[in-house]
């Protein structure tokens, strides 16, 4: 993780200096501008191919962005985030098949199911440092997906959540319709970002840096950390639960595969190729990593070999993830022009 | 009034610190020596809550700490600064200090404003000049040099305006002339704040010629306290300090 500890170090990031209430305007601005884009990528195009990559990209989005709270601002790298992509799936799947209750509310009762879990998983696991954190996370993954597996007859077992999840119409929003179901993605996208990015940027996401850098030192500010830790963990878990649940209504389904291990393996491998000292280096890490999932894929049956070249690439070559690396090459070039 | 009442703590069979009792009065300017492996680290690590005392109490204006965690002991007002300087290295100067400030302030866990909050501003505002650190005040922590580290580390702890202010080693690491200036703002500091200061030295000529009281730690326990002319013409600390050499010079 030597290149996750590198990329940490935020010294070049440009724009950091006091902030003003124009920050937040301007990060609602670029919000309502993306939204706006996206939202009308329907008009332009036919391709329903393109509208399910950003859906993809929405689900895989929020899942990398909301493990980076915990891996880039608060060093808390846990192996098992992706457990909370798979209760989300799995959580709103059951409520919507076994209770039939309008979508926003399973919506809401799934963020709650989350926020219970994850805060007794948390409890146990923000007690523990560095690799051992990132093993007991990596274990409670393995036992929820365990338990999916072998309750087969309340999940489904290996087959799943099957026979479809029924997407009642809500407040005008038909979510078995594809352009609405697109538009929906990237609103919870939006602002699932938007709402992270006030997280990062509050006092509390200070106080998170300050637990990255020095824990102990934080603590001799009279800072909570273990109650920091917990709190930080119980909101990436809720983010991560939306991931999950964008991805249940995209396939109309939930799968062992969205609790296993490999889930929060690939969201550490977001994290790694978009970068973790910028706020939106997961995202380009998701459009990386789903883009070259796509195209390799199609070319070769040994994906694999290719993405594990990639990501060494990335981890030897550049040292840090893509974002982070044109951020300080940005800066560099900043200095430099100050310099003359 | 800081008053340290039979303070014990043992590692294994090792007394680090053996039934310390000491007062430091209200604007106290007092430090801290003895050989090393006396035992002054440990005993700063007591009173602020790194290390949980075997026995003894720890009372700052009659409440009693010994025993509580580092967060409560410096919400009762007892800051410090480390030996190594303890700093946030991706944090620049200014955010070290805004978010020093709101940890003070509880609002270390607001979430639906920005950072940093404008009441923050005045109070990190003033110890950056204090320590004058205000110059570099965008640069990150990390790009620092020793010197202001330290000066960072101290900074951290004189923004929570504490009521006590332990240094554990303020010049260490530096060169003859570096520490000077350290222990020349230690004194002002410590003058025109008003507070009760404690700190560790091993430099005999700085420890005598600014503390007007000195502790002698040996072996956990406490070898002599008084004034520089006291601690110099002290036989025991003679004894504890120059016995070897006079064994030396004897032979």
């Amino acid at each position: 993780m030597t290149e996750l500890e590198a990329g940490r170090a935020e010294t070049l990031v440009p724009g950091r200096g006091v902030t003003t209430v124009w920050e937040r305007y301007r990060d609602i601005l670029i919000a309502l501008i993306a939204f706006a884009v996206l939202a009308s990528l329907p008009l332009f195009t036919g391709s329903k191919a393109l509208l399910d990559f950003v859906i993809r990209c929405s689900a895989y989005g929020l899942f990398a962005t909301s493990l980076n709270l915990l891996v880039g601002y608060t060093g808390l790298t846990s192996f098992g985030h992706g457990m909370f992509f798979g209760l989300g799936a799995y959580s709103f799947g059951l409520i919507m098949q076994r209770l039939g209750v309008p979508i926003p509310i399973a919506f809401v009762a799934t963020l709650a199911i989350t926020a219970v879990v994850a805060a007794v998983i948390g409890a146990i696991c923000v007690r523990l440092k560095e690799i051992y954190f990132a093993f007991v996370t990596l274990a409670f993954q393995m036992l929820i997906h365990s338990t999916i597996l072998s309750w087969a007859s309340f999940t489904g077992g290996d087959q799943g959540l099957r026979g479809g999840i029924p997407r009642p119409v809500f407040l005008g929003v038909d979510l078995s319709n594809h352009i609405h179901l697109y538009v929906a993605s990237c609103a919870l996208l939006i602002l699932g970002l938007l709402a992270m990015r006030q997280i990062a940027q509050s006092p509390f996401g200070y106080t998170l840096r300050m637990i990255r850098d020095n824990a102990a030192r934080a603590s001799f500010l009279g800072i909570d950390v273990w109650r920091a830790k917990l709190t930080i963990f119980v909101l990436a878990a809720l983010f991560a639960s939306m991931g999950g649940m964008v991805m249940a209504l995209f396939v109309s389904g939930a799968y062992p595969e969205f609790a296993y291990w490999t889930i929060s393996g690939e969201g550490i491998f977001i994290n790694m190729l978009g970068g973790v000292s910028t706020f939106l280096g997961p995202m380009v890490g998701t459009v990386l990593l789903l883009l070259l999932n796509d195209t390799v894929t199609r070319f070769t049956e040994y994906h694999g070999i290719v993405l594990g070249i990639v990501i060494l690439f990335f981890a030897l070559g550049l040292r840090k993830g893509l974002l982070d690396f044109v951020a300080e090459w940005f800066a560099h070039r900043r200095e430099a022009g100050e310099g003359r | 009034m800081l008053q340290i009442r039979n303070l014990a703590k043992s590692f294994g069979g090792v007394k680090a610190t053996n039934d310390v009792t000491l007062d430091f009065p209200d604007g106290s300017l007092t430090a801290v020596i003895g050989p090393n492996g006396a035992g002054k680290s440990t005993f700063f690590n007591l009173i602020t809550g790194a290390l949980r005392p075997d026995a003894g109490q720890v009372l700052l204006d009659g409440v009693d700490l010994a025993g509580r965690s580092p967060p409560e002991i410096v919400r009762h007002g007892i800051g410090r600064a480390f030996q190594v300087a303890s700093i946030f290295r991706s944090l620049t100067v200014q955010e070290t200090m805004l978010a020093a400030v709101s940890a003070d302030q509880r609002t270390s866990a607001v979430l639906h404003k920005r950072f940093p909050l404008p009441e923050t501003r005045d109070r990190a505002e003033h110890v950056m000049e204090l320590l004058g650190l205000a110059g570099k005040r965008n640069r990150t922590a990390a790009t620092l040099s020793h010197g202001d580290q330290k000066l960072l580390d101290i900074a951290l702890a004189l923004v929570l305006e504490p009521k006590v202010l332990l240094l554990d080693e303020p010049t260490a690491g530096m060169g003859p002339e570096e520490r000077w200036r350290m222990i020349d703002k230690v004194r002002e500091l410590w003058e025109s704040q008003k507070i009760t200061v404690v700190f560790i030295e091993h430099d005999m000529d700085i420890v005598f010629k600014i503390a007007p009281k000195i502790v002698v730690l040996c072996y956990g326990r406490i070898l002599a306290t008084g004034t520089p002319d006291e601690i110099r013409n002290n036989s025991a600390v003679i004894e504890a300090y120059l016995g070897t050499e006079h064994a030396g010079a004897a032979a």
